[in-house]
């Protein structure tokens, strides 16, 4: 018998080192691409997002286009807080992630026994609900108008600057301390039993897993989550709309996932970094038509890689394995 | 209560209707410790809705059940699984994507109760695996631990569905038809798994193959539309023309 035995998870049979990549490039990014922060800033809460919709969607099978009403709401919570209580970042961000997880939790004690289309048009209702709400309460909201907000330092020390410099970092640094929980959660036997209700609650209710609370919990989280990406994106832009609760914000937090590869934390990473660009790139060249290509992009991936861009990497990474092998003697 | 202290499963007047058709009919049942009891009947008499019944998928219309003389019958599934209550499935209901280790880890995560835990589980996850490994020799399947469960062969499959539920330690553990799908020729790995179950668990096995039921099972139910024909040992079932007479003159034995 071989001592350890082979892992369920892919991640596990790859070096270590080869988590540092990310993050190097996500610092390096800083120091190379100054005119470029903003946008850096963008990717980086659409990582945050994606990543909790892989919580969500990719590892306990909950189909949902509901994430836009976490990503709103956690926007609005930042926003509303910075106005009317306290300035500073980081308990703003606290707060609206706290506030969010209750919102997640309540709605998903609401809808999470039913299951496939039925789930999917109860996420999409509450998002609608929540948006058409937040267009109507102007004096709240401030409806089609939206809220400016003045943001003080982080943590009383880093102003944000004019060149998204500290907004960057501090989005780095959000997204860094969320993957750490992210990836502790899904190799956990918490998380091995969300991947076991994906695939059979009735499985999973055999051998006595209380499937609706662990399904509610990670609503939670996950919702948690995009709570957090909505309020980062309200205190980096210093702007909260309408166009964080609409529906679409659901759809491209889902066509990244699908993407990058679900179920693999990374996939997140590639898909939002991959769809910004891209946007950003193909609006330059043609501001009609980049559609086209995020669709292309879309339906190659769903048809040649099952695993999303994710597997281009885990391709590329055998064959240099192959190749370093055929080198030693 | 003594009575009830001695039953491992013990279940009174229950009943089920699925609109006009009556599937359960005040079903009364006993299961001692290390009980092995058969469950015959044609098809559709409700064997499947008893068990369904008893690990509460459904809920019954009246009716009590015990398990070690406290009531379950108007227990959660999974709460049931808890005190002790396991089963098997007709159709095979496996982690299929998952390998066959962690499919019988998860369970006992689930047994120990970690299954909550996000931070610092990693020894505890450590030992369900090692654990694992020891259900999976105990049913003679180690060789396959590492392999995918969409990846095995049927017989494998059936045999673990039993390693899982062995896996929760129960005290009652419902077999729904363990050889149902599996060829002939390796049926026998079935029935030699069936001989050596620990002999404390008590056995309430559904099969159709009568060889089967007649060489493992010291007490046989016969159920015919929801309600319970007759009861007792093998050979006076065998020999019982009532029971000869509803599987319409087939030799039972």
């Amino acid at each position: 018998m071989s001592a350890q035995p082979a892992s369920t998870f892919v991640e596990d049979r790859v070096s270590p080192l080869w988590h540092t990549v990310p993050w190097l490039l996500g610092i390096a990014f800083y120091f190379m691409a100054a005119g470029y922060l903003s946008l850096g800033t963008n990717i980086l809460v659409y990582i945050l997002l994606t990543l909790s919709l892989d919580l969500a969607l990719g590892y306990a099978g909950i189909i949902t286009l509901g994430h836009a009403a976490f990503f709103g709401f956690g926007a609005y919570a930042a926003g509303l807080f910075a106005l009317h209580v306290y300035p500073e970042p980081v308990t703003g961000l606290v707060v609206a992630t706290a506030l969010t997880a209750v919102f997640a939790m309540l709605t998903g004690m609401l809808i999470l026994h039913t299951q496939g289309v039925t789930l999917l048009m109860l996420t999409l209702a509450i998002s609608i609900l929540l948006a058409e709400w937040a267009n109507r309460a102007h004096s709240v909201t401030g409806g089609d108008d939206g809220l400016q907000i003045s943001m003080g330092p982080v943590l009383g020390q880093f102003r944000f600057d004019l060149w998204g410099n500290t907004a960057y970092l501090y989005s780095l640094a959000v997204l860094f301390i969320w993957f750490l929980v992210a990836w502790s959660v899904v190799h956990s036997p918490f998380g091995r039993s969300l991947d076991g209700i994906r695939q059979s609650p009735g499985r999973m209710r055999a051998i006595g897993t209380p499937v609706w609370w662990r399904l509610v919990a990670i609503y939670a989280l996950s919702g948690a989550m995009a709570g957090t990406a909505g309020a980062l994106s309200a205190q980096t832009t210093r702007f909260v709309g309408l166009n964080t609760l609409h529906v679409l914000i659901s759809g491209i937090a889902v066509v990244m996932l699908v993407l990058g590869g679900t179920k693999r934390l990374y996939g997140a990473f590639i898909g939002a970094a991959i769809y910004v660009v891209v946007q950003d790139v193909a609006a330059k060249i043609n501001p009609f038509y980049w559609m086209f290509v995020i669709g292309g992009l879309l339906m190659a991936t769903v048809m040649f890689l099952e695993g999303g861009l994710m597997e281009v990497l885990d391709i590329a990474r055998r064959r240099f394995r192959q190749l370093f092998a055929r080198a030693k003697p | 209560m003594n009575g009830a202290a001695t039953s491992a499963l013990r279940v009174r007047g229950l009943c089920k209707n699925f609109g006009a058709l009556a599937v359960a009919q005040s079903i009364d049942l006993d299961l001692a410790p290390g009980a092995r009891m058969g469950l015959i009947g044609p098809n559709g008499a409700g064997k499947t809705t008893l068990i369904n019944l008893l690990t509460g998928m459904l809920r019954p219309d009246a009716g009590s059940i015990e398990l070690n003389g406290e009531a379950i019958g108007r227990m959660k599934p999974e709460d049931r699984v808890k005190r002790g209550l396991a089963r098997t499935h007709q159709i095979n209901t496996l982690l299929n994507e998952t390998n066959v280790r962690d499919n019988v880890a998860i369970a006992i995560a689930e047994r120990e109760k970690i299954a909550w835990r996000t931070l610092r589980f990693r020894p505890q996850w450590r030992d369900c695996l090692d654990e694992a490994d020891e259900r999976l020799r105990e049913i003679g399947i180690a060789e396959v631990a590492d392999r995918r469960v969409s990846e095995l062969p049927y017989g494998r499959q059936r045999l673990l569905e039993i390693a899982i539920a062995l896996a929760l330690k129960p005290r009652v553990l419902l077999l729904d038809e363990p050889a149902a799908g599996v060829p002939s020729a390796e049926s026998h790995i079935i029935h030699d798994v069936l001989e050596r179950l620990p002999a404390d668990i008590a056995i309430l096995i559904i099969e159709h193959d009568m060889d089967v039921v007649f060489r493992f099972a010291r007490e046989i139910t016969v159920l015919v539309q929801g309600s319970i024909l007759t009861q007792g040992e093998p050979a006076k079932i065998a020999a019982d023309p009532e029971v000869r007479a509803v599987y319409l003159g087939r030799s039972v034995v």
